[in-house]
């Protein structure tokens, strides 16, 4: 009875989560603010069905399995990855370097600029 | 009850897929299109996964494993090219 409720909350959270997610990319109104809402809502929410899947695995099926934490460390690795290259690919397409603040330090943006140097590469 | 919110997960996440594919229709520049095909892609792990515990076995697992390596690549192959012009330089 335990294991049923949890495991039906978190089914029903992640439903929720991933919903809201794919929600926001149709709701928000700028290509920026829309990078946000599915690389952090949809990735909880692929998290919460796959610590259902655990759960379901080990209370009810009785074996336990660990391949979701491996897609869960997999999904929570990439997902910054995928936002900031589409973030790039938004900004090399849109901005040019005089529409951004100073970067405040001693290089430019990556976008614009060669990749710097080392000294000791010659 | 399990079964129950089976049925309001596959829901949700059908209808965002339906979500997702709007935006790939109607996305005013590239960057919005990857982010929809991205987001596609991990509604459809999840939905994978809950097929899978719907069935009741651990077969899904890997499917899911190469459907979310093969969408991270092909993102990241998308937004270099918008970006750079050319895949492997």
């Amino acid at each position: 009875m335990i294991a049923d409720i949890l495991i039906t909350f978190f089914l029903v959270v992640s439903g929720v989560f991933g919903l809201v997610g794919s929600f926001g990319l149709i709701k928000l109104r700028d290509t920026m603010q829309r990078v946000h809402a599915p690389t952090k809502a949809t990735t909880l929410g692929v998290g919460g069905v796959l610590i259902a899947s655990m759960l379901y695995f080990l209370l009810i099926k009785g074996s336990f399995s660990f391949h979701e934490l491996l897609i869960t460390l997999f999904l929570l690795l990439t997902a910054p990855i995928t936002a900031n290259f589409i973030a790039k690919t938004f900004i090399a397409v849109h901005l040019r370097a005089r529409d951004l603040p100073e970067t405040g330090g001693e290089y430019g943006w990556a976008v614009y600029d060669d990749p710097p140097t080392r000294p000791d590469a010659e | 009850m399990i079964t129950g919110a089976l049925v309001f997960a596959f829901a949700c996440y059908g209808l965002g897929l339906l979500f997702n594919l709007w935006r790939i229709a109607t996305g005013p520049d590239a960057a919005d299109r990857i982010l929809a095909l991205d987001t596609m892609v991990i509604n459809v792990i999840a939905l994978l996964i809950l097929y899978g515990i719907w069935r009741g076995t651990a077969v899904y697992y890997e499917a899911s494993m190469l459907v979310a390596m093969v969408g991270f690549v092909s993102t990241v192959a998308y937004a270099r090219f918008v970006l750079r012009g050319d895949i492997i330089e």
